[in-house]
């Protein structure tokens, strides 16, 4: 008898312990539910800026939801209880002055409300001025061009950033990776705590410069000059798009900052300058046939495979094929002439401005040799050097 | 004297519609026009949705699987010119056509003769844009706003046809505002006064006063293109000195008030169901007459918060940011007074209610996404996001569109002499209503985790809510041809209509035989203040 009790006391205890083990699942499985709504909404952020736009628009956002409780919830009360199969009689009444009154000084004076924190967050996002220091964002079809203004080396340093999520993912051939359409071959770099000002610009089309982290983004105007700033407490990798239709490869030229601690990000700046200074006054020298084709064949994919295509068939008639070309085949200084200077209403762009003389004599001698192409001439850095200085 | 004048050409007033093909080329009256218009429109609504429904198969699963990006720029391109150009703003002219002359008491529109050429123009504007697709090179690939410089330097050889298509589809609308503003203006049957017209009424005779006031204006913008490609000059090209951003304030300078124009019909419309299945006088007819101005007025000061991005000084941000909020103002009104009509009335629910109700609900949801993005600081967070894109959709196509289909079902015993199956009817309404909310809803979260619009492949983090918004995209299409079927079958077969088909329905339209004639009142009718305002 003891010993049933016992049992049972046992029992009771076991499923106790189950039931407070449900529940305390149940309650972290909740909480992880609300985590995961994080990614519903929008992304708080790094900076001040991004903190300040966070709750402005959370703001709104319950603003919205509260009136909207409200005005719905007087609907559907009227939806269920007004209706003709409850018997009720339709009543007469039309117009109200003092109604018609309130429902426009009510929300004129909500509006008011709302409008104070806005106007106070976008005075905030336009104190620019007092920088440390400027990089210029250039957006080019389909790809974003950082410079580092610095007078001390005449804004020697000076890269573009391409997506580099292979190919293969895109179409499906291969897994998708983590950062999958957000991965560049080379990161901006920023340092933390610093003032940072960017100045956004674009080459041929619109683009937008965007990291939602930060709580900026600007339109990237030709001919014109966009001014944007941050300062990011935290270390790390932070990823956007672009943001404003720029033609075929629109979703295809993310933007990728990676904010690193004061010192660290001086020391690679400085090594970075100092090497692209080596780099710039190897120009000089003559590259054998393989160096120029290995190297052409990397610039060839990176700047000229989206519109000409990998195989140099092109998408006719907007972006010619180069197998075969009567400017392949040509004279050689005619086809550098053209890559150094794009033509001219048209989408081939100048590529003088976006590649170095080694860059662009390999592309042009890959091009003159690849695709079955066979114009049996060597182009050389100190050719488009020459060319470039009319000589 | 009228009398006399009727006996002597009674051959003429008797006649009916000519036989045939004929009958639809040549036709100059205002039924056989807007049937002519609606149909079209639904044609075109069909295609753009076609359009969609590749976009959202592409969008189904992260990479690419379907189609190639120059191919879906050209899908969303072309979607919004088809949806916007081709199929709710004919449909409201549609929608006009049938019920204008009806519901002042005419016999037909102002000027006939350009009645027919305003629509016949349409056909040929959106054969030659549609044709584009098939051209080397493909079709518009810059999106529905066509800016500048991609839409001139970038643009494929096809865009001097889409320019051509645009001029056209501005003089359709032009002619088809002309004729809608000399009808309400002059045709009216004596003692309707103004302050008794109803509110369709009201709301496109300010949607026409916009048109020929902004119509213009994208005329001048396309043709600025058109110099830009073909003679060299450089109106938008920052080479030649030009400036693509005015290409932006040119376009939202129609695109703003454009928007209205696609929603100030809707809300008339709305304003007949509601009271109609309330068994209730409208409330606030004075203040909704007034509000319907203000917004019209509003729109032509607010379109650079399409533009906050594009940099501009902080006092036109605040400008621009200020005036824009105010816009909740007068919409608020008529969303209060809709909710007020339907306040002690004596409610049922048949089809039309249902979308009335439905648009009510989903329009002002989308009224309080387009109030976050008035806010200039968190618009830099949502601009070009799919924030924006579950914003105008919440607006056009629960808002819009669902009115468009209200209307249809509300007219429907007017225009045919029978009644739509209400069971099939409310079907089609429940299939929308998930429909529309399972594709668009889901977009405000992709939006505001950071997906960009326009693009044809998406980081993975958005996979999720892309791929139910998808579903909902084919629930929706498919609900739309079953719409097809029930409209195909009620008029086949659809039981006979009384005059006045429902109940609580007041207007001059309502006092005509079901199926109205031909010549709708070839007498002006007696305005009686309890028909005309309910």
């Amino acid at each position: 008898m003891k010993n049933q009790l016992c049992r049972m006391k046992n029992q009771l205890c076991r499923i106790k312990r189950q039931l407070w083990r449900t529940m305390v699942g149940m309650t972290s499985l909740l909480l992880t539910g609300v985590a995961a709504a994080d990614e519903l909404n929008l992304r708080v952020g790094v900076t001040d800026i991004s903190r300040q736009v966070y709750d402005l628009h959370m703001t709104i956002f319950l603003i919205c939801v509260a009136i909207g409780v409200l005005v719905f919830g007087v609907l559907f009360w009227s939806v269920f209880n007004h209706r003709k199969s409850k018997g009720v009689e339709a009543a007469t009444f039309h117009e109200s002055t003092k109604l018609e009154l309130a429902w426009t000084i009510v929300p004129t004076l909500i509006l008011i409300v709302m409008a104070v924190p806005a106007t106070q967050v976008l005075v905030a996002m336009y104190d620019t001025g007092g920088e440390d220091m400027s990089i210029e964002v250039r957006g080019y079809q389909w790809k974003w061009q950082y410079k580092y203004l610095d007078d001390d080396y005449n804004n020697t340093l000076s890269f573009f950033s391409v997506m580099s999520t292979p190919r293969d993912e895109i179409y499906n051939q291969s897994v998708k990776g983590d950062n999958y359409l957000l991965q560049v071959d080379e990161h901006l770099r920023i340092p933390t705590n610093r003032k940072v000002r960017f100045l956004i610009t674009a080459e041929d089309v619109i683009h937008a410069w965007w990291v939602p982290d930060f709580g900026i983004k600007r339109d990237a105007v030709p001919g014109m000059l966009n001014e944007l700033w941050t300062v990011v407490e935290e270390p790390g990798i932070y990823r956007g798009q672009c943001t404003e239709l720029c033609g075929k490869d629109h979703g295809f030229m993310p933007i990728v900052v990676e904010v690193l601690p004061e010192a660290e990000f001086d020391a690679w700046y400085a090594s970075k300058v100092s090497s692209e200074l080596v780099r710039q006054g190897s120009f000089g020298e003559t590259l054998s046939h393989e160096e120029l084709m290995a190297q052409g064949e990397t610039v060839y994919s990176t700047y000229c495979a989206s519109c000409h295509l990998a195989n140099g068939e092109g998408v006719a008639p907007v972006f010619p094929a180069i197998a075969g070309s009567a400017v392949a085949m040509g004279p050689r200084d005619d086809h550098l002439n053209l890559v150094i200077n794009g033509v001219a209403g048209t989408a081939m762009q100048a590529f003088g401005r976006q590649l170095d003389p080694a860059q662009l004599a390999s592309v042009v001698h890959y091009q003159r040799h690849a695709f079955g192409n066979d114009a049996g001439d060597m182009s050389q850095p100190q050719d488009v050097i020459n060319l470039s200085n009319g000589q | 004297m009228s009398e006399v004048i009727h006996a002597d050409h009674h051959d003429d007033h008797a006649h009916g519609p000519a036989k045939g093909l004929k009958r639809w080329l040549f036709t100059t009256n205002h039924k056989d026009i807007g049937t002519l218009y609606l149909w079209f429109s639904f044609a075109m609504f069909l295609v753009g949705g076609v359009l969609a429904l590749v976009i959202r198969a592409e969008l189904f699963q992260p990479g690419l699987q379907f189609v190639q990006p120059e191919f879906f720029n050209q899908m969303t391109t072309n979607h919004g010119l088809i949806m916007v150009f081709g199929a709710i703003m004919p449909a409201f002219v549609g929608l006009a056509n049938w019920l204008i002359p009806m519901q002042v008491g005419a016999p037909d529109m102002a000027l006939p003769r350009m009645n027919n050429l305003s629509f016949w123009i349409l056909p040929f504007a959106f054969g030659m844009m549609i044709s584009t697709l098939f051209m080397e090179g493909g079709g518009p690939n810059f999106g529905w706003t066509f800016y500048a410089p991609l839409s001139t330097t970038y643009a494929p050889p096809s865009v001097t046809y889409f320019i051509f298509a645009v001029h056209l589809m501005g003089a359709s609308s032009i002619m088809g505002s002309i004729n809608i503003i000399a009808t309400i203006l002059n045709m009216r049957a004596p003692g309707m006064t103004l302050m008794k017209m109803p509110m369709f009424v009201w709301t496109w005779l300010i949607t026409a006063y916009l048109l020929i006031a902004v119509m213009p204006v994208l005329a001048g913008a396309v043709t600025m293109m058109l110099f830009d490609i073909h003679f060299d000059t450089s109106f938008f090209n920052a080479a030649g000195g030009g400036d693509p951003v005015m290409f932006q304030h040119i376009f939202w300078f129609f695109g703003h008030p454009e928007v209205y124009i696609m929603i100030l019909p809707a809300f008339g419309i709305v304003s007949h169901i509601i009271p109609a299945f309330a068994r209730k006088r409208l409330f606030g007819y004075t203040s909704m007459v007034y509000a319907v101005a203000s917004i019209a007025f509003l729109s032509f000061i607010v379109w650079a918060h399409h533009m906050f991005t594009v940099g501009m000084p902080l006092a036109g941000q605040l400008f621009f940011m200020y005036s824009t909020m105010l816009i909740a103002v007068p919409t608020g009104v008529k969303v209060f007074n809709w909710i007020a009509t339907m306040w002690r009335g004596s409610m049922t629910f048949e089809t039309p209610m249902l979308f009335a109700i439905a648009f009510v609900v989903l329009f002002t949801m989308g009224g309080f996404s387009g109030l976050m993005l008035a806010i200039t600081p968190v618009d830099y967070q949502y601009h070009d996001t799919y924030f924006v894109v579950a914003h105008f959709h919440y607006v056009l196509v629960p808002g819009a569109l669902f009115s468009i289909i209200a209307a249809v079902y509300f007219w429907f015993p007017k225009w045919t002499g029978k009644m739509y199956d209400e069971t099939l009817g409310k079907i089609h309404f429940w299939l929308s209503f998930v429909g529309v909310n399972v594709t668009f809803f889901p977009q405000h979260f992709s939006g505001l985790a950071g997906m960009p619009r326009r693009i044809p492949d998406y980081p993975l983090q958005f996979a999720d809510f892309n791929m139910i918004s998808s579903v909902g995209a084919f629930i929706f299409g498919l609900s739309q041809v079953f719409f097809l079927y029930v409209i195909i079958k009620s008029i086949r077969s659809g039981q006979p209509a009384a005059d006045r088909s429902w109940e609580g329905a007041k207007g001059l339209e309502w006092t005509l035989p079901s199926p109205a004639p031909y010549h709708s009142f070839t007498h002006p009718p007696v305005v009686k203040d309890e028909e005309v305002l309910g």
